[in-house]
């Protein structure tokens, strides 16, 4: 009766037809379209923002996704792409991925982001002092960011894989809701393992619980790792019977993800044609 | 014969086992092996050098954390399955053990099949070893304290030299059905059985590195996995030298490897026919005890 | 209407191939009866009727027996302990080989879960034929002294909550100790046997080694009591438990029995609330709660109940009830209508005894046996429902302040099967496993078994062990 033996019993769940469709698209619009590196480039971002917009652009029924997640100095070119779209802008802050930097170097980096156009923000927990028990200063972290981040989400990344229990996992999650986070993230995706099943799982029960107890709903995304879309519809599942109706919307739960968008748009299409798809159907990006 | 009814045959190349995949030796050498009464041209089989057997304990080492973590079911049923395969490739080993050994087809036959059976027998130990060598301990205070059996890592083998299946799975079974990730030196004369066993167990659910077999001298390879500072145990019985015996044996002590010795008196080897009991099962076990107290 | 519905994902029926009508599997043969009669077996999902079966008679339990008889003195106990081995996992293979066909079988005869018997069951019967395979050839070892002997013939009645498991269960071990066996699966659920049956003809299995007798009651009655056999085993209630050992009371018979229980689940304050209740879900609405080892009484710690009943409540209802073939099901059918009719009663009296009854929002197909997932709060020892097992979903609740009565509360039962306990303390664990008087406790977790684990009772919940190496006792003549 683990976590992990509850995530596994919940994977068991076959989801079919009508099910399918409804999960398919539901996580099609729940997807942050990533891209986090070092050789980003204005003309990327707008490849990714358009690809964003109109996923699969055989099928004008296909819905555009949640939003795009990037490096806050691109900001401005998502800005130009997505404008009056409804797409949002998540900008990883906070000297992402390590979070290792001064606290007024992360507020500044937050800040600019923010002013230059980013409703949402990805900021990451500082676990160099959670693992060494500084909670307090772990906890004013977050604080400082929701404050510098203004009007915009913030969505606090607890990097799982760095935390490595369970308890600390439940944990960290308290203090980021406690803080003030509008959204609990697994994952930067430059660590392994990222999102798991059993992790969004005990995070899943965090935000219910905080909701039980507070009155106030907080968000989980689900970020790195997450390829297949057979594996997106099990988040689902997961979300559904774990934390239950009020979640499942991209204002509350979210895939951190590049790769999973195209096997989401084959499964997809495969409903619809009824026969497998092939990855030269799809574009890059 | 190079021709049978007029065709002509597809010879076969011979190449260390390590890691999973098969290699040529990194010294590209090679030897000889002819049948038992030197009269037939066999194969070339590759020559093992001392680095092959350096990357031998490499891919041996990084196997064991999965191997030695898998359930006793597991590796049970793995092992199991491997015993299917070579019930299917029984004919082979019977040609290849008459050939190297210098046996009549009865007598093959009858060593292959024991050799199966051995196989099977040591199968069916992974899940009950347990149950036999652990125990709960009632010590005189308010603690649960039990022993649990558990691998003790990786175990080089000097496989016997003239019984070069049957006498090869005695050795090799238990140490693996155990848990533990194996390296094992073939019989220098008589090779083919254990290069056909490294490739049933290359196309077998047995993770690779588990099982590494190099063939080549055993006299030149078996000193420097004797003083291997990676190794934990080491079975040398199938040096039949006495003299060199001892030398891997003090080599050995370096890092206090347990080690099996060769069977005692001169070069005859055991009954491997006979039955094993629980010696080589023990041998490459540690025990561990546990203490908790117990209270409210 | 919830967000996010699941469409119906049935498991296929088509690899199924139930035929009309059976025999009886004696002397490795379908044969017909000689005495016995025909009745029919239905699917307690839909009450279709699936097929006919016999009831042995007198004669037949006879020419069984003497078939075990005939095999054991000319074939099985000739045989190397290797060779029965192989036997074994030829079984166990065949097993592994057909397990989607058996899964959908059991389902269809028992009426639970397809994901119940898919990922529980069959891979469970294949585990334990391939377990006790490996100890055919090891009896030396086995801890009994030097070769020891097997009994004879072993006559083994088995019940019908996990029709081939508890086959599997009798089976393996018997045949490993060098026994031959007559087997007589519940009245309710014969298919899954029968199967069995051409699963040893196509393993070749010596003639007689495995001999199938279907049946109720009477027939049950007539196997256990037959002069010929030597050794008894039966999973059932405790009632007829009692009556076979009075019967086999003077015979050289061995004999073990696995029985009823009430299984207490106990919470402690420090357990993680999430994991107890999937456990407390687990212990008593897995399997519909036909479990002998169920945690049917849930006790926990008072300043904790409040808590842990809203998160239990909440988690019930994401419990789906329905068709047994359907992969998402949770909750299958009530196994006959007399079991729902037990159910039904003992819930009433329930309810006459003054606990509180709650069960969460459940649609109820029309055809076929069906309960809900049913919590009972407010119940004190004395009650009817804390006592007696009700063997269907239903819940008991009571509660404890301390360490010490929780273990009192727990051992208040002629039962003493399992226990389960939730504390994030060791410590505690320990302490509360030794003082509990039950044969399996769980910690931290529930309802889990492995064929190396030996399984059975305290007290009136039978004698004997299951499993492990402790299983091989019951089938040597140690």
């Amino acid at each position: 009766m683990g976590v992990e033996a509850r995530a596994a019993a919940l994977a068991t769940r076959s989801i079919k037809t009508t099910a399918k469709a409804f999960a398919l698209d539901l996580a099609i619009r729940m997807v942050d379209l990533t891209t986090l590196e070092g050789q980003d480039t204005p003309g990327k971002v707008r490849a990714l923002c358009a690809k964003g917009l109109r996923p699969d652009p055989t099928d004008p029924s296909c819905p555009a996704v949640a939003a795009i997640c990037l490096y806050g100095d691109l900001v401005p070119t998502a800005v130009e792409a997505l404008e009056g779209s409804g797409v949002h802008i998540a900008a990883v802050a906070t000297a992402f991925p390590s979070g290792r930097a001064p606290l007024d170097v992360k507020l500044a980096d937050t800040k600019a982001a923010v002013a230059a156009g980013a409703d949402e923000i990805d900021m990451v927990i500082d676990r160099g002092a959670f693992l060494a028990g500084r909670y307090l200063d772990v906890y004013d972290e977050i604080v400082a960011t929701k404050q510098a981040s203004g009007d915009a989400h913030l969505k606090v990344i607890l990097e799982t894989g760095e935390l490595a229990t369970y308890d600390n996992v439940r944990r960290a999650s308290w203090l980021a809701m406690l803080a003030g986070g509008d959204f609990i993230k697994t994952s930067t995706g430059k660590v392994s393992p990222a999102a798991t099943l059993p992790v969004t799982l005990v995070m899943l029960e965090a935000v219910r619980d905080f909701r039980d107890q507070t009155g106030r709903q907080v968000g989980v995304k689900a970020a790195g790792g997450i390829r297949a879309a057979k594996d997106a519809v099990r988040y689902l599942v997961v979300v559904n019977e774990v934390a239950g109706d009020d979640w499942l919307s991209p204002d509350w739960f979210r895939f951190g993800a590049s790769s999973l968008l195209n096997d989401l748009l084959m499964q997809r299409q495969k409903l619809t044609t009824g026969h497998y798809a092939g990855p030269d159907y799809f574009t890059l990006d | 014969m190079s021709e049978r009814n007029g065709r002509l045959e597809v010879r076969k190349t011979y190449k260390l086992y390590i890691g999973g995949a098969f290699h040529r030796s990194e010294s590209g050498r090679t030897y000889e092996i002819r049948s038992a009464d030197g009269a037939r041209f066999l194969a070339n089989a590759a020559l093992a050098s001392r680095k092959d057997a350096r990357d031998a304990v490499v891919a041996a080492r990084k196997a064991f954390s999965g191997w030695s973590a898998a359930t006793a079911y597991n590796r049970g049923q793995v092992l199991y399955r491997v015993a299917e395969m070579l019930e299917g490739r029984r004919s082979q080993f019977v040609d290849e053990v008459g050939a190297g050994e210098g046996l009549g087809r009865a007598d093959a036959e009858a060593a292959v099949d024991a050799a199966i059976d051995r196989w099977v027998w040591y199968a069916g130990w992974s899940d009950k070893i347990h149950q036999v060598h652990g125990s709960s301990n009632p010590v005189a205070g308010p603690y649960f304290d039990f022993s649990v059996p558990e691998p003790t890592g990786v175990v080089a083998l000097v496989a016997p030299p003239a019984s070069s299946l049957l006498g090869l799975v005695s050795v090799m079974a238990p140490v693996v059905v155990t848990g533990n990730a194996a390296v094992v030196v073939a019989s220098e004369s008589a090779p083919l059985p254990a290069i056909t066993l490294a490739e049933v167990l290359a196309t077998s659910d047995l993770p690779g590195g588990v099982v590494n077999l190099l063939t080549g001298h055993p006299a030149e390879i078996a000193p420097w996995l004797a003083s291997h500072m990676d190794v934990n145990a080491i079975d040398l019985s199938g040096i039949d030298d006495p003299e060199l015996a001892a030398e891997l044996e003090t080599a050995a002590a370096e890092n206090l490897k347990r080690v099996v010795r060769p069977p005692a008196g001169n070069a005859t080897e055991p009954d491997w026919a006979a039955d094993p009991g629980l010696e080589r099962l023990l041998a490459f076990l540690e025990t561990k005890t546990v203490w908790h107290p117990v209270g409210i | 209407m919830p967000t996010f519905e699941y469409a119906p994902a049935p498991e296929s029926r088509s690899i199924v191939d139930i035929q009309p009508s059976y025999g009886l599997y004696i002397g490795g043969e379908m044969v017909e009866p000689i005495d016995g009669t025909r009745f029919k077996t239905v699917n307690p999902a839909t009450e279709e009727v699936l097929s006919e079966v016999v009831a042995a008679g007198p004669q037949d339990v006879d020419r069984a027996v003497d078939a075990a008889r005939s095999a054991y003195d000319g074939t099985w106990s000739r045989l190397s302990g290797r060779d029965r081995g192989k036997y074994l996992y030829r079984l166990a293979r065949l097993v592994q080989e057909r397990s989607r066909e058996l899964a959908v079988l059991e389902s269809i005869d028992n009426g639970k879960p397809i994901r119940e018997s898919r990922d529980v069951d069959v891979p469970l019967v294949a585990a334990h034929f391939f377990y006790y395979a490996g100890w055919a050839d090891k009896l030396d070892y086995a801890g009994f002294g030097p070769d020891p002997r097997a009994l004879g013939v072993a006559a083994q009645v088995i019940p019908w909550n996990f029709p081939l498991l508890m086959l599997a269960w009798k089976i393996a071990p018997a045949l490993a100790c060098g026994n031959t066996v007559v087997l007589k699966p519940a009245e309710t659920t014969p298919l899954t046997a029968l199967a069995f049956a051409d699963i040893c003809q196509q393993a070749d299995l010596p003639p007689g080694v495995v001999n199938i007798l279907t049946g109720a009651g009477d027939t049950g009655r007539a196997l256990v009591e037959h002069p010929g056999v030597d050794k008894v085993a039966f999973t059932g209630s405790t009632e007829v438990g009692r009556q076979i050992a009075r019967s086999v009371a003077g015979t050289r018979k061995k004999v073990t029995l696995e029985l009823g229980g009430k299984a207490a689940n106990v919470v402690f304050d420090d357990a993680p609330l999430d994991q107890a209740i999937e456990g407390i879900v687990n212990g008593i609405f897995f399997n519909q709660g036909h479990v002998c080892c169920a945690g049917s009484r849930l006790l926990v710690q008072e300043s904790v109940a409040d808590e842990l009943l809203a998160g239990l409540k909440r988690r019930l209802t994401t419990l789906r009830l329905g068709d047994p073939l359907d992969k998402n099901t949770d909750i299958g059918a009530i196994n006959s209508a007399e079991q729902l009719a037990k159910i039904r009663l003992l819930s009433e009296v329930g309810e006459t005894e003054g606990a509180e009854r709650w069960s969460p929002p459940c649609e109820l197909p029309g055809r076929g046996f069906w309960f809900p997932p049913t919590v009972f709060t407010g119940v004190s020892q004395s009650h009817r429902i804390a006592r007696e097992e009700i063997f269907g979903p239903v819940l008991s609740v009571l509660t404890f302040r301390t360490p010490a009565e929780a273990v009192e509360k727990a051992n208040n039962t002629p039962y003493g099967l399992s226990a389960g306990v939730w504390t994030e303390k060791g410590s505690r664990i320990l302490w509360m496993a030794q003082r509990l008087r039950a044969g399996v406790v769980w910690a931290n977790t529930f309802n889990r078994f492995d064929p190396t684990s030996p399984f059975g009772g305290y007290k009136e919940s039978g004698y004997g062990r299951e499993g492990g190496r402790h299983g091989l006792e019951g089938y040597l003549d140690v």
